[in-house]
Parts: C-alpha cells; structure tokens; sequence
C-alpha cells in the first residue's frame, strides 16, 4: 500500500512519546472522596439507567464539571459500566470533562447571525481576549465557544457572556463593537 | 420453518423467514462486502460498505441489518454501488494512519483484503495524518488508535458475548475513539477479563497480543458466532 | 377578544433579552402611578407577538383595535400606559403622540397576511397561567375527546385534515398515528421532538415560551388517539427558558387532573415528562433521540424497524414534533376538512416560519401553505433592508438549501422546496443579500455537520471532514478542476450513503448552491476558466 512517511513518522512519535505514560502514572485509580450529593441526585431518579442524562446535567451543576472521580461515582451509583457512562459524557456538547475557566463567551455561529457577522464578532473576541475560539482552556481566565444556534435568531449577531445574552451586536463599526464588549466586562488582553 | 424468497443479481434465493439480505445474498454468493459486520454480534450499519440496491427502495439499503422479505429484488455490484463502496475504503484509508508495511496486521486485515477487493489503490482524498495515541498498558495486549477503523466490533464483543463492558466509544463525529472504562489506560481497567476477544475479532492491527510483531496477527472472528449459537442452543458439547 | 382593557407585554425569550422585564415592572409602576388598580387595567405578560426584531413588543387591547409598540423603553411606560387609558376613554389621540415612532402598524403585510392556526394562543395568552390558558379554551378540545370521541373518530379527523409532520420530512400524520396504534396490543409511547437544533429556526422554542399548554394539550388528544400512557417531550438544553415554563404547564396540568389518572373521569391514563438534551444536533433525529431519552449516546440506528413499530424500551412510539401536536387542537375543533382547506394539494393547513437574516421585519410568520416565498420574505419580511434584492434565501437549515432569487415566485410546500434542492425542514427561513458568498454559506455548513456529526456511520465522519476541506479550497480560491469534480461526486456519495438524516442531507447546502450558484464556485477556483471547462456538463 501507499502510505506517506509522514504517517509512519506520526506512529512513531506517538509511540516514542513519554507524555501519554506520565500521564498514566499520575493518574488516581480510586475517587479521593465520595460527595453525598451524587447519592442523593442518583437516588432521586430511582437510579434508573434513562436518567443517565438528567443525573449528569444535575451532577455537572453541582461540581461545574464532570471530572473522572464524579463520572467514576455516578458509574458505580447508577450501576452503569463506566465506559458507558463516559461514552455519554463525551457525547454531549453541554457536559464539560475539563474545569471551566472563571468566565466564559459563547458566540453564536447559527445561519442568522453568520449572514450578520457572527464570525467577525469571534475573530474580534479571539483577537480582544487573546484566546482561540473554542479552546475550552483559555487563557485559564476567559474561554471562547461556539454555540451553533440560540434561537434569537431575530435578534442576530448574539453572544453569551457568563450566561447573560446581548443581542443585535453591531460590528461595523468595530469600536462599536468594542464598546459593546467592554460593557459586558470582556478585557482588552491584547495591545492593538 | 417458513422461507422466503427473492432474487440476488437475477439469481432466485431461499432463506428463512427472518434472515437478513446479507445472509440472502451469501446464499446467492454474491459476495457483498463487510467491515463492520461480524456474525454473532448485533449489527450497527455503520460501515456502509453493504449497501445494496432493492428494487422499489428510493434509498440504499444496509444488507446486514435488512430483513430479507419475500419478492424483493436485489442488486449487489451495480457500478455506483461498486463507485460508492471504493470512495468509502478510501475515506477509511484517508481518516486514520494505516501503514501496511509495519503492521501486526498485514496479510490478515480486512481492511487490507477490502482495498483489494474494491480496486482501491490509492486515496482521492487528502490523508489527514491525525494525531492519535498507543495504549500499551495492558499487560498482553496493546490497542494501537492509528490503526482503529470504529467498527465497534470490540465494543459489541466485549458487551454482548463476554459481558464485561469494558469498551465504549468516546467523544463524537471526526473525534470518535474507543474507550477504556472512564477513556483511561487499559491496564488500570479493572473490568477488563483480559478474554482477548476483542483482539481477535479486530478487523485491523489496532488491537493485537503484545506477543506478535509485523505481519503476525492472527485475528480469530468466529467466535461470537460460535458463543451465541452455543449459549442460545445449550449446547455445551464439551461438559 | 377581550374588552377588559390590558397590556399584553410580549416575556418570551427574544423580547425579554431586548428588556422585556425591566419594562413591564416600569409599567406596573407607571399603572400604579397613575392610580388605575389591575382591574382597570390589566398588564399581561404573553409569549411571542412576532416581530422579535423590533423587540421589546407590547400590545394594547381596547374597546378598539388593538395596538402593538415595538422597542419600548422603561421611560416609555408612562405614555404607554397614558395611551391605554386615552384607546379605553375612546378619547381622541393625543396630538403629538410620544410613542409615535415605537407604533407599529398591524395592518402591515408581516400581521395581516398571517393566518395563525399553531400561533393562535401565542401572544394572547400567559404562558405561566393554566386559568388564562383554559379561558382561552384549552384543553377544551381534550375534554371533549375523552367524552365524545373514540381513538379511530380522533385519528379519522387528523387523517382528514391531511397534516404532514412539521418536523421536515413531511411524514403524513395521520398514517404514522394510525401505525402506532394498530399495533399488536401492549404499551405505547409519545414524543415530542423539541430537539429544534437548526441554526435560524426558532419557531418550537417560541410555541414552548409562549403556548405549552396547547402543545400539552395536543399530545395528550395524540396519546389518547394511539394507546399511550406515557409521554416524553425531548426539550434542547439552550432553551432554559422553555424548559422551565414547560414544566410549570405540565406540573399545573397534573394539578388540574389534566394529567394523570383518570383523566377528565375517564379510564385515560398519561404521564408526560420532561427529557432535557445536553447539546447534540443529531438527537433531533428520531432514532437518535428516543436512544437519548433512554440516557444513552444519541446515535441513529437503522430504519426499519421504524420507531412506530419498535421505538422507547421496544415499545411502539409516536414522534411528531412540536409545531404538528400543537395543530391538532385546532384540527379538531374547526375539523379536518377546515384545515385541508388551507394550503396547496399536498401540502395542508399553515406553517410557521422563523424569519431572520438580510431582512427588514425578523419574527415569527404562521402563513398558509403554498404561500409563494417571495410573499413571505418580500412582502411580509420587507426585503433586504438597505432595498437591495435578495440573492438567495436559506430554507431547512443544515438539511437544507439555498434558493436563488430567481425562484423566489415558488410557494412554499415541501414538494416545490424539494425539487428546488432544498427543503421544508422545520422552517427556518434565511434570508440572505448580495455580499453573501455562497460557497462560504456551504462551507459554513459543512462546518456545522461535521461538528454535529455523530461519528458512527463511515461518510458522514469521513466524507463531511473532506467536504469542509475541499470547500475551504474554493473559500481560499486554490481549487482546481479535479476538487470540483470530487465536490460533485462525494456529496453524491455522502447523500446516498449515510445512515442516518444528517449525513444523508449534509451535502445539500452545496448540492443546490452548486446547482443555483455555480460559476461562484468556478470563479472561486485559482484558474476559474479551468473549471468551468470541467463542470461545463453539469446540471
């Protein structure tokens, strides 16, 4: 077969790599602590395998994330093999396996706001913030996101920031735009 | 036992009522091909690869997960299907790392043989080089992502036959990868029975005994078959 | 209507996020400061008056017309609350009118063309209300279902009114019901889809803000009419505030025995809960989201078995969305043959569109079906708001396609939009002007399927991550003749071999600006004459 070197050369690094065995080593193989709470979150939906879902959305509102000793715990509490249970997790763009960053932006990427500038208002965001859209981790402070519609479609282009919705942002021009971002408390990070 | 019967490429077929068009159109030895597809395990449709035209049917039809029905007429190599099947091995080819030449694999993967047998050569498609990871951490056996096609036949065998559910598939869309337990190494899991039934029926070198090197692999896919006709039946010919 | 004077001051999402709330507390201080109790007059807060883009919105009932104020602000409450009294006193308007610029002229095309069948309680009623619902007549159709009716006489009229599902593919209702219920006796379910995930629509998450007692209403005539005795509604996790008054509706609903055992003193049992999403297009896709409902990842699986013969825990389940359960109060009030006299041949009865892009009135539009597009997005939408011409409008989101201008006279049915290239979908309605580039709309698409895609089907993983980068060659205008003829034929082959309705349908945003906007495509190569010699056969 015709495979490029460059694949093998991939294989290689991959192989060769000592992150991923640190990694391995450092991982913790038992939940530090058990939170009554998830008990009592499993106990409310009878622990029936269907409330799977339910159970994360409440689990994640109680830690802000899902982290693998709280996937470990709900696993064990719902009887559920945990590959299942982080099968699911990971599915769902809602659940969050990593902390979330102190503030977050969701920028509105649906048709309506697209057509009225939404990725001009992301790459202002990006460069204003210097952070890149979509990177969960941030700047460790703020983080950028991209939701693919919010239903204000009437009201486009729309941005989440900390879970408050503005609306009919303007991005021409850009210091109007500016002055809308630093209203909702988004800092100048970068020198323009 | 009722039967049905229809037609496969012109040749009239008889199979028992509740077959599927993939076991019609071995009867008639067409030769369709599979990748995901394994017997004794349940079917997903997931690899496409056979998709057969049934007369009076608008949309291609899955022939491992279609009932085979009385009258039907099928089609198992006209040329778009044969077009479609080889675009298909070709994205495959293009999404992963497969690199024939330094696989345990070689000489006995399906994916290999499934190249051949659509007339692919090479990809149309750029190869997309993705960054993926080796977990060696088992004790006997080493899953290799570069080379994992998701058939999910790991996970079905592993849930289905051995019960023991160590495996599922993690995140979603071009992101989709196996996962050990909660996506960690493979030897911390401690659900794992170390059966090696996973192994044997991969399709490719993504999972292999840490014992064989290139070209050593010697996949064994008859056995979920085997476990399930034997369970389901009693027939336990050894005790 | 009512005579009782009131303000109905429009607290769904859209109007609320343009400070909907602040306004009505500085209304009911302007009232009380004006010394009228809330007898004298009424301030309501209703779901959705329509016109989001012209938001916050208020209406004011009369003895009169009403009157609709759009982008009314807090120090607007006084003259607001001064006109109602000078509508109610049937006092002459007041010569230099303050609110003359926030008036709203409701004999504009955008109101008087709407025909509103599912709309007909969004905007009247109070959404958090169970007493303001029934007033309105609710949940009257569902007493009179139990008392009167058998399950085949319900199912006989929807047949008879013809409804087609309003989730996009156009399912006829009727037989899907049918099916459900002629199956071999043991439980059944019913679901509502409120998965509504296509970018640009909005129409479900406005019914579920505004009126959830008549979707409420319309699934339990549903589950009465097939057999079921429990009921899912599969809400998307962006919707909060949708969630939340769903579940007030259903929490009043069970109260007033409206839910529950022996429903109206009948032997008709229902359950109705809510299942949260958490984020996934593709769960909007039926076999995906009852896997979901059951807490599991919301991939498709292969159609048949087909979910009214084998859906919820192996059970027979009934799937309509929330625009088609919402329809059938009124089906059956007015009767079938009312409602499959509205619309074309094939296509009965009304359809809401969510209205948004390059267009000068952005909002809710309920207009009967066969409507030509040009009517809606010209006529009711008011165009392009700088009167420039429209270049194309966006129907059925991601599934979709792009209409060109030149067959904006089609009506709207799902026949004519299919032949076009795209589709009804859930009725989404884009509209877009001359400085859109269409194979950047494409791209913008396929960049959408492929971060919704499920993964588990070979060309929708593969074939949309290819497709995005071939587009991203045309976007960055280094595409050569032979990426045009493998655009062609992968989108081919990612439609005809998917499994699944997202990947069968991602490559229709290319497919039909391919087919309408070709040569952008050809001068978007880095040798444009190259390509048009290659794709001159096209067509």
């Amino acid at each position: 077969m015709l495979h490029a070197c460059r694949a093998l050369l991939t294989v290689a690094a991959a192989v060769a790599s000592k992150s991923w065995w640190e990694t391995i080593a450092m991982t913790p193989s038992a939940p530090a602590s058990t939170d009554p709470r998830i008990a009592q979150v499993i106990r409310r939906h009878g622990a029936r395998a269907d409330a799977l879902i339910e159970v994360l959305h409440q689990v994640q509102e109680l830690h802000g994330y899902l982290a693998p000793e709280v996937l470990r715990e709900v696993a064990t509490g719902m009887g559920l093999p945990l590959s299942r249970v982080h099968g699911v997790a990971s599915f769902y763009h809602l659940f969050r396996l990593e902390p979330p960053t102190a503030h977050r932006c969701a920028v509105c990427l649906g048709t309506a706001c697209y057509v009225k500038g939404g990725a001009q208002v992301a790459a202002r965001i990006e460069q204003r913030l210097g952070v890149r859209l979509d990177d969960a981790a941030g700047d460790g402070v703020w983080a950028l996101q991209h939701v693919s519609c919010l239903g204000a479609c009437g009201q486009a282009p729309v941005l989440v920031v900390d879970g408050e919705l503005m609306t009919r942002l303007s991005v021409d021009p850009p210091e109007a735009l500016d002055a809308r971002l630093e209203a909702a408390g988004l800092p100048q990070r970068t020198t323009t | 036992m009722s039967v049905v019967t229809l037609t496969v490429n012109g040749q009239d077929v008889a199979v028992p009522a509740g077959a599927s068009l993939l076991e019609a159109t071995r009867a008639a030895e067409a030769n369709v091909p599979t990748l995901c597809h394994l017997e004794g395990l349940t079917p997903v449709s997931a690899c496409r690869l056979c998709l057969v035209e049934v007369e009076g049917s608008s949309k291609l039809l899955p022939a491992c997960s279609t009932a085979a029905a009385e009258g039907m007429v099928v089609h198992t190599h006209t040329p778009r299907l044969r077009e479609y099947r080889r675009m298909t091995v070709e994205l495959i080819f293009a999404e992963g790392n497969h690199v024939c030449a330094v696989c345990v694999a070689n000489t006995h993967c399906e994916l290999q043989d499934m190249a051949v047998t659509v007339g692919m050569d090479h990809s149309r498609f750029p190869y997309q080089y993705p960054q993926r990871l080796v977990d060696a951490t088992h004790p006997q056996f080493t899953l290799d992502h570069n080379r994992c096609i998701l058939c999910t036949r790991c996970v079905r065998v592993c849930d289905e036959i051995e019960g023991a559910h160590v495996w599922d598939i993690g995140s979603r869309g071009g992101q989709c990868h196996i996962v050990a337990g909660l996506d960690e190494p493979w030897g911390q899991v401690q659900a794992c029975t170390s059966c090696g039934k996973c192994v044997d029926v991969c399709p490719t070198g993504a999972l292999f005994r840490n014992s064989d090197t290139t070209a050593e692999k010697q996949p064994n896919t008859t056995l979920p078959a085997l476990l399930r006709t034997a369970r389901e039946q009693r027939r336990w010919h050894n005790q | 209507m009512p005579v009782t004077p009131q303000l109905r001051c429009c607290d769904a999402s859209g109007c609320r996020s343009a400070g909907g709330q602040a306004l009505r507390r500085a209304l009911e201080e302007a009232r009380d400061a004006a010394g009228l109790t809330a007898e004298a007059l009424a301030i309501k807060p209703v779901g959705c008056l329509r016109l989001c883009g012209s938001g916050p919105l208020v209406a004011c009932d009369g003895p009169g017309p009403s009157q609709l104020f759009g982008g009314v602000a807090p120090e607007h409450a006084g003259a607001l609350i001064a006109a109602s009294v000078a509508a109610n006193d049937g006092s002459a308007a007041v010569s230099d009118d303050p609110l003359a610029a926030h008036r709203l002229d409701l004999s504009d095309p955008f109101f008087a063309l709407q025909q509103p069948v599912v709309l007909e309680g969004c905007g009247q009623v109070n959404p958090e209300s169970i007493d303001d619902a029934i007033a309105f007549g609710t949940y009257a159709q569902l007493h009179r279902v139990l008392q009167e009716l058998t399950p085949e006489q319900v199912r006989d009229e929807v047949r008879r009114s013809g409804l087609r599902g309003r989730g996009g593919a156009g399912y006829p209702t009727g037989l899907k019901w049918d099916t459900v219920a002629l199956q071999p006796p043991g439980p059944r379910y019913v679901v509502c889809n409120a998965d509504e995930g296509d970018p640009g629509a909005f129409m479900d998450r406005s019914v579920l803000e505004s009126d959830p007692h008549r979707l409420i209403e319309g699934m339990a005539i549903a589950a009465y009419a097939v057999g079921a005795e429990r009921g899912f509604v599969y809400v998307r996790a962006e919707y909060p505030l949708a969630i939340e008054r769903l579940r007030l509706a259903l929490q009043q609903a069970r109260s007033r025995h409206l839910l529950g055992n022996h429903i109206d003193g009948t032997s008709f049992n229902l359950r109705l809960e809510v299942r949260v999403g958490a984020g996934a297009y593709v769960c909007g896709e039926e076999t995906a989201l009852l896997l979901s409902i059951q807490g599991q990842r919301g991939m498709p699986q292969p159609r048949p078995p087909f979910p009214a013969q084998s859906g919820l825990w192996g059970a027979p389940t009934l799937i309509n969305n929330v625009e088609t359960f919402t329809a059938v109060p009124a089906i059956l009030r007015q009767g079938g043959h009312w409602y499959a006299g509205i619309g074309t041949e094939h296509s009965k009865g009304t359809k809401v569109f969510a209205l948004s892009g390059a267009v000068v009135n952005t909002g809710l539009v309920e207009v009967p079906m066969g409507t030509p597009l040009r009517t809606v997005v010209e006529v009711i939408g008011g165009g392009v708001p700088d009167g420039s011409p429209i270049k194309a409008v966006q129907t059925g989101g991601p599934s979709g396609g792009c209409i060109p201008a030149e067959r904006l006279d089609t009506p709207v049915d799902y026949e004519s939009l299919l032949e076009l290239g795209s589709m009804m979908g859930s009725g989404g309605m884009v509209v877009m002007g001359a400085s859109t580039s269409m194979p950047e709309v494409a791209r913008h698409f396929m960049g959408f399927s492929v971060n919704e895609s499920c993964g588990k089907c070979v060309p929708c993983r593969a074939g949309t991550v290819q497709l995005a980068q071939l587009l991203d060659r045309f976007v960055e205008h280094r595409a050569t003749p032979a990426d045009m003829e493998r655009l062609d034929a992968l989108c081919q082959m990612v439609k005809v071999t998917s499994l699944c309705g997202l990947g069968q349908s991602a490559p229709n945003p290319v497919l039909s600006t391919l087919r309408w906007f070709r040569h952008e495509y050809e001068a978007a190569c880095r040798e444009p004459a190259a390509c048009v010699a290659a794709g001159g056969v096209e067509r």
